[in-house]
């Protein structure tokens, strides 16, 4: 087997486990159904301590939920097992993918879209491992299969070399800088989603369930806007390396291509993003609205400008 | 694992942001906020505009430096850039203008109007972005002076007494209040925190502060936007970039009358061009033979003779991520063709016309469509167009190329016959024939249209007498970009202190501690420890507190560290 077919298997496997992640998150999801808010914020306060004025010591476990409760473990810790399976195989596929090719595999659209996969996982398993973020995981198994998927089944060609335009070693920087942000982008949106879903049910009170299993929504929150603020200078500097490397290779840093004008489109909607969550009337909600635009943003700039407009950025199709 | 989600739960800040809601609004202490730092949190737009002569000045000025205005510019900015994003624009490419506007008829009169092919250039998108940094600078200048009071300022003072923050630790200490604080002072100095004693010998307090550098990189970053603003327009108005073809064998000397087309700043004087000639004398260029990316460049390689007045005579590589600097001027290869090369003799036998002529390419198989126009042939004038095929393969789709280079090339073309014209002596666009008075040939016998389909070599005798045509050969041609971008190490520096100063910004943890300590009944001293975090999504300053109170003193063993909120809501900051 060569290197290219171990990668392309490597890959279809990735998205069969990413799939059963997603299963068994879901079966997580939908065994606590019976979970009610009191519940869950009860769990919450116990983290909280001193802080609350009033407290109730949460029972270590519910006595009439105890077999739910532990389905819901057993099916989370094997979505968190899949995950990290999955997330091996994705590795091997892109390290093969590389050494097929040669060169960073990050040269096409299939290449970029499975890159930035790869790093959202990983972006996920670092914050489980920091801060116990297992409710992502079953956006972030969706979201991997699903762009594994795509990547398979769309964009997919054949490992060849670069064209002369991307040979530089700012191939390497810009477009590395571009995936991790990307990446982070995404991992920050999905919890944006997260905080809309959840403070919409605290809003009408129909917290239960699945949503009573999300953190608080201030929680979430926190978590969105550490990864987005993350992703942002990583994103400025992605446009920097950009610019630089449009000096060197074009003779001007800026000349609004459309790649550029929507990478800086993007930039300014996250812009927005940082200062709304600093002026009275833009946080919360809006704040995450603004998120998810910017997330939008970014796929359209990937998607949408690579195939539907031509540009200095359009190389030798998808 | 848990630990920092510990300390953002919800109940901890939503009640201590409930009580401190009227603070935070009516609060002028300069924030250290997020990375967007802080401006006037409230709304300005909700105040009544006050009274007086300078009334509405001030108060159009406080609604534009808003946070809320700066929010919405930013939105009115990502949207005006939006068109320019779909439409192609006429500085970067005039030809797709055209295509669109023959495409798009219903529109082209309006996007005309409204310079939606020239966006960033527009007086609307300009007036977004200047009105963004109009309010940036408000934002800076107040902040930067604030700033300056804050870093010659001794750390903050407690908002209440320690003992009654939320996030107050109490523990107990042997020695005297003077020890204990001097002890504390110790500590903080030692971890970088600007200090501060307060009260007094029996009852005192040490403040301490850390985290001055992240508004200094925020305004740096800030500061850094301007900068590159400036510096752009002094990229635009002083430098410019021309375009030029040369063939194979031939050369450019760097002259105004050389380039093909340039564009120029108003700054720009054409004495300033650097004095250089050069000769391209080979093109190399190599395409994907294999099935993966058949067709696609895989490498461009220009020999170049430079010749300037002081260097010499250097021969030089030249390809794409492979530029030529000659002074501050950069020549850069962004095309290449094929010219055919095509010997025309008139109806008297004469060479009307001989040489390599530029094809332009018009698909990715460089299938190139040009023209030969001898107008000095006589007794008719003639005229040719058509095209060069490199790879030509005739089926019944037509004939076409099918592979980028030159392995099965053909020159395929129409000819057009005319009386004489005097010459006018107006600008002819070279790539387009103009058959006004000219009629196309036709085939003598057959009655159809001449058409020639020419491989190297072959000559085609016009129907008649009208003279012939030879396909000599093909060589390729470059199209070199010469340009100065004056000011792109300025903008290089601005890129690194933006770049810079939101890392600082964002990495640095702005927090205050304080440490009470008071005379217990007992002979012991009570302290208390507390501290708070300033910005948006940060924490961590429990850490800073308890390692200040062990330290100094022995945990109150009924309330350990761990069961006190990990820090108070700061009152200043935004969040």
């Amino acid at each position: 087997m060569t290197a290219a077919q171990l990668s392309n298997l490597a890959m279809v496997s990735s998205v069969v486990l990413y799939t059963l992640a997603m299963l068994a998150h879901a079966a997580e999801w939908a065994f606590s159904r019976d979970l009610s808010a009191a519940k869950a914020s009860a769990r919450t306060s116990v983290a909280v301590g001193a802080g609350a004025p009033v407290e109730e010591p949460a029972p270590a476990v519910d006595p009439p939920s105890t077999g739910s409760s532990l389905r819901i473990d057993k099916a989370a810790r094997m979505g968190v097992a899949l995950m990290l399976v999955g997330f091996g195989v994705h590795l091997v596929s892109i390290v093969a993918r590389g050494v097929a090719a040669g060169r960073p595999p990050w040269g096409n659209m299939y290449e970029f879209v499975t890159a930035a996969s790869l790093l959202i996982v990983a972006g996920y398993l670092l914050l489980l491992w920091k801060w116990g973020t297992r409710w992502l995981g079953l956006g972030v198994a969706l979201l991997a299969a699903v762009l594994n998927g795509l990547a398979v089944t769309v964009f997919y060609v054949p490992v060849a070399p670069l064209v002369p335009a991307l040979r530089s070693v700012w191939f390497i920087i810009h477009i590395a800088a571009a995936i991790l942000a990307g990446a982070m982008f995404n991992v920050g949106g999905l919890a944006a989603i997260a905080y809309l879903m959840k403070t919409r049910a605290e809003a009408k009170g129909t917290v239960k369930g699945v949503l009573a299993k999300l953190p608080a929504h201030a929680v979430i929150d926190r978590l969105s806007y550490r990864v987005l603020a993350f992703s942002f200078p990583i994103w400025t500097f992605t446009i920097a390396a950009g610019a630089i490397w449009a000096q060197y290779a074009w003779g001007r840093f800026w000349g609004w291509d459309p790649k550029e004008t929507w990478s800086l489109i993007t930039w300014v909607v996250y812009a927005a993003y940082l200062h709304a969550r600093a002026t009275a009337g833009w946080t919360g909600r809006r704040a995450a609205w603004i998120a998810i635009l910017g997330l939008a943003l970014f796929w359209f700039n990937f998607v949408g400008i690579n195939l539907l407009v031509a540009g200095l950025h359009s190389y030798a199709g998808i | 694992m848990a630990d920092d989600t510990r300390t953002t739960s919800p109940q901890a800040n939503s009640t201590e942001r409930a009580d401190l809601a009227g603070a935070r609004d009516t609060s002028d202490t300069p924030g250290h906020g997020g990375i967007a730092g802080s401006r006037s949190r409230r709304p300005a737009a909700e105040t009544a505009p006050p009274e007086g002569r300078w009334g509405t000045v001030t108060y159009a000025w406080a609604i534009l430096t808003s946070m809320r205005t700066a929010i919405i510019l930013l939105f009115a900015l990502a949207i005006a850039a939006v068109p320019g994003g779909l439409v192609p624009q006429r500085p970067t490419s005039p030809f797709q203008v055209s295509l669109w506007k023959q495409e798009n008829p219903t529109f082209a009169d309006l996007f005309e109007v409204l310079g939606v092919f020239d966006v960033y250039g527009s007086p609307w998108f300009a007036a977004v972005y200047l009105l963004l940094f109009v309010s940036l600078v408000g934002c800076i200048l107040p902040r930067t002076s604030v700033y300056l009071k804050a870093l010659r300022a001794p750390a903050a003072a407690p908002p209440r007494p320690v003992p009654k923050l939320s996030s107050a630790v109490p523990a107990t200490a042997t020695g005297s209040v003077e020890d204990v604080l001097a002890a504390a002072q110790r500590h903080l100095k030692r971890k970088g925190f600007r200090t501060r004693r307060l009260g007094d010998a029996t009852a005192g307090t040490i403040a301490g502060e850390k985290g001055y550098l992240r508004e200094a990189g925020n305004l740096s970053f800030h500061i850094a936007l301007l900068g590159m603003l400036v510096t752009m327009a002094f990229t635009n108005l002083m430098g410019y970039r021309g375009h030029v073809i040369v063939v194979e064998g031939q050369g450019f000397s760097n002259t105004l009358t050389q380039y093909d087309d340039l564009s120029a700043g108003p700054f720009f004087n054409a004495n300033q061009l650097e004095p250089f000639t050069l000769r391209l004398d080979m093109f190399k260029v190599r395409f994907e033979a294999s099935n993966v990316q058949r067709g696609a460049a895989r490498e461009f390689d220009a020999k170049v003779d430079l010749t300037t007045p002081t260097g010499g005579t250097q021969r030089l590589d030249l390809g794409v991520n492979n530029p030529i600097h000659v002074g501050s001027t950069d020549i850069h290869l962004v095309g290449h063709g094929y010219a055919p090369i095509v010997t025309v003799r008139d109806g008297n036998g004469e060479v009307a016309f001989s040489g390599p002529i530029v094809f332009q390419p018009v698909d990715g198989m460089m299938r190139s469509a040009g023209v030969v126009n001898a107008r000095d042939a006589r007794p008719d004038r003639l005229g040719f167009e058509g095209y060069f095929l490199p790879t030509s393969v005739s089926d019944e789709n037509g004939i076409r190329s099918v592979f980028p280079d030159a392995l099965n090339p053909e020159l395929v073309l129409n000819a057009w016959a005319g009386p004489p014209v005097p010459e006018t002596g107006r600008p002819m666009n070279v790539y387009v024939l103009d058959k006004a008075g000219m009629i196309q040939l036709k085939d003598a016998t057959t009655g159809d249209l001449a058409r020639m389909r020419l491989t190297p070599g072959d000559t085609y005798v016009l129907p008649d007498g009208k003279g012939s045509v030879t396909f000599g050969g093909w060589q390729r041609w470059t199209k070199l970009q010469i340009s100065t971008t004056p000011g792109a190490w300025v903008m290089l520096g601005w890129l690194a202190v933006a770049v810079g100063g939101m890392t600082i910004s964002l990495l640095v943890r702005p927090r205050r501690v304080w440490l009470h300590a008071a005379d217990a009944a007992d002979g012991t001293v009570d302290v208390h420890a507390a501290g708070v975090d300033r910005v948006d999504g940060r924490s961590g300053v429990a850490d800073d507190r308890d390692a200040l109170l062990a330290a100094v003193a022995v945990p109150v063993s009924a309330e350990s560290p761990a069961t006190a909120p990990a820090t108070d809501v700061d009152e200043g900051s935004t969040r």
